[in-house]
């Protein structure tokens, strides 16, 4: 299937996220690469041709709002971002240093344009919905998107902020699961398994979306339909692959929060097509 | 001034991998230990527990607060759980569950949090536990300790295991200096008894966790000025050591304190406290203001965030004036 002119931006954007997550990671020797690639095309979708938003005004009342619920996985958000406008890109490569505003997990104080300080799993899904709500209340016109892990789905508040927004019909809420089947300490299905999760959420009143999460024009697919319903939240589930993009840290749980060395750099840039050398 | 000629240290383990370790050994002496982990068994380390006794430990997913309630049905039916996660989140998600199902129906539980402190570094401060020392001396019956080194750790560890009712013990992330050498009598170490380093009297050092080291620098460039500092190592903030308070104040008339930790609710605020009633001195206290901290290592977090000996020697001058003003 020949990919569209946008597409073929959105897989740009998407290796240039990584690119850049993996050159930060490195630099500060330590951070979550497994999960900023899993999420990397998605945030490229967002951020390329979905989201509504002004870098040079970061408070512009009308913008739609991302809550990045998996905060560990900032690198790729900050990197998104920074292709998308708001910070020069080669600041990046301050990651987790002292007086870099680019902190190990996301933090408002040091960005305001991030929508929520995130790195306590499990509470970015009731901040959206709480936007979510001020937007009934205001009628204004945005949408609120909110990206979680499915690790992340461990946490009960994640399912009182379902249970919630979906017996109250909250709509223009729209939740991405970056469902890349890892967590921290191993596969999620050796530590506490998902399974069903778009039954699950059906079950608590939510418009399910299945897709493949690396499919840029299937992502792109779900946003649009997401952004079509009324009268009820909409959970994407997007099957990933944790560490996407570098063959070697694919489906590997050792790969969560893990900076790579110099080697494994070199390595993992190549094949994300940079030439580099340390 | 010359410049003090300040100890040095031999570095140990962090004192979560004394945890970790020292759990295992309990695992083979004890059957009755079961362990329970919030999906961050290789930060707590209590994975070398679960790799041995898989049965007996519970990798449950990322959910404190499930953790909790799950410990307090197990400790119901006559297992003791040792919890554990990030210090942060597990009083901080769980602390409602600590209150309804440990400490308030008076259940035995066995709290071992790590990444205790600002030192954790890179990561930042969504995952650096600052309050939680406060937070866990404010439920009643429980007793909170912070061990300073690996050696006191694990013998910390086992009066933890040993101790017949609910105990939060913080473990931090870095490897430190290591106070205690291996000759040290381990019996030093009881749960609410203090360790007094070094002796002195002009002002006393009360200190926890790693701040227990930077005290004793802090003591070698008090004493290259001819000041005369007492260091207790403060391990156990509740209940506290409230004779080796009272006899600093007494005997030195001056009290810094020093912790790793908010300064509301902390060490600080407990010896404080207990002096103003016991024995009005002037007390200085040493920790993180009222603010988070940031990324960084944890040595520049440390120097930032005045969590070090020159700090701590500051404060003791201060108190010094106080005295003889
Ligand atoms: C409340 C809380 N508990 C534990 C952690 C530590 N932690 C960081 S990432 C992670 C695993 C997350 O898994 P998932 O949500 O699937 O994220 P992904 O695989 O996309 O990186 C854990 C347990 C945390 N950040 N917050």
């Amino acid at each position: 299937m020949a990919s569209t002119k946008v597409e073929q931006r959105c897989s740009q954007m998407a290796r240039s996220i990584r690119v850049h997550s993996l050159r930060m990671i490195h630099a500060a020797g330590s951070g979550h690469p497994g999960g900023s690639f899993s999420a990397a095309d998605i945030l490229a979708a967002l951020y390329s041709d979905c989201l509504k938003f002004r870098p040079d005004e970061p408070d512009w009342l009308d913008r739609d709002r991302l809550v990045y619920s998996k905060g560990h996985g900032c690198p790729a958000l900050y990197a998104a971002m920074a292709v998308a406008g708001y910070f020069p890109v080669d600041e990046l490569i301050g990651l987790r240093k002292l007086d870099c505003r680019f902190q190990g997990h996301p933090d408002r104080r040091k960005i305001p344009a991030l929508e929520a300080s995130t790195g306590s799993l499990g509470q970015g899904l009731s901040i959206a919905l709480g936007m979510a709500l001020a937007r009934r209340l205001s009628g204004q016109d945005y949408h609120v998107y909110c990206v979680i892990g499915d690790g992340e789905t461990d946490e009960g508040q994640i399912w009182e902020a379902a249970l919630y927004a979906g017996a109250h019909g909250v709509d223009h809420l729209i939740g991405i699961t970056d469902y890349n089947k890892i967590q921290n300490d191993d596969y999620s299905e050796n530590i506490l398994p998902k399974r069903d999760l778009p039954e699950k959420w059906a079950a608590f009143g939510w418009h399910p979306i299945e897709i493949d999460g690396h499919d840029i024009s299937a992502i792109r697919g779900a946003l649009e339909e997401a952004r079509g319903v009324s009268g009820k939240p909409v959970m994407i589930v997007a099957h990933t692959v944790k560490g996407k993009g570098v063959s070697f840290m694919e489906d590997e749980p050792g790969w969560h929060g893990k900076a790579p060395n110099d080697e494994e750099f070199v390595r993992a840039m190549a094949e994300l097509g940079e030439e580099v050398s340390v | 001034m010359t410049a003090a000629t300040v100890r040095s240290f031999e570095m140990g383990k962090s004192t979560r991998v004394a945890y970790g370790e020292t759990l295992r050994e309990l695992g083979r002496e004890r059957s009755d230990i079961v362990v329970l982990d919030a999906d961050l068994s290789k930060s707590t380390q209590t994975v070398l527990f679960g790799k041995e006794f898989p049965e007996r430990w519970f990798n449950i997913g990322i959910q404190e607060a499930n953790l909790v309630s799950m410990a307090s049905g197990f400790a119901s039916c006559g297992y003791v759980p040792f919890i554990s996660s990030f210090a942060v989140f597990l009083v901080c998600k769980g602390f409602d569950q600590l209150r309804m199902g440990v400490a308030y129906p008076g259940i035995n539980v066995k709290v071992v949090t790590s990444h205790g402190g600002i030192s954790i570094g890179q990561d930042g401060p969504s995952q650096m536990g600052i309050e939680d020392l406060g937070l866990a001396c404010s439920l009643p019956g429980f007793v909170v300790c912070c061990p300073a080194d690996e050696v006191s750790a694990r013998e910390l560890v086992r009066e933890t295991a040993k101790h017949d009712s609910a105990v939060y013990l913080r473990t931090g992330r870095p490897a430190v200096p290591i106070i205690y050498g291996a000759d040290h009598p381990p019996e030093t170490f009881r749960l609410g008894k203090s360790v007094q380093i070094t002796d002195g009297g002009d002002v006393t050092l009360i200190a926890c966790g790693l701040m227990v080291s930077e005290a004793l620098i802090a003591h070698d460039i008090l004493a290259a000025e001819g000041i005369r500092a007492r260091v207790i190592d403060m391990h156990t903030l509740k209940p506290l050591d409230g004779e080796a308070v009272e006899r600093a104040a007494r005997e030195t008339g001056a009290i810094v304190t020093a912790e790793e930790h908010l300064l509301h609710g902390g060490l600080g605020s407990i010896v404080a406290q207990f002096a103003a009633k016991h024995h009005p001195v002037p007390v200085e206290s040493v920790g993180v203001e009222d603010t988070y901290a940031e990324s960084g290592s944890p040595d520049e977090l440390l120097d930032r965030y005045g969590l070090r000996a020159v700090n701590i020697a500051e404060a003791a001058r201060r108190s010094l004036a106080r005295k003889s003003s």
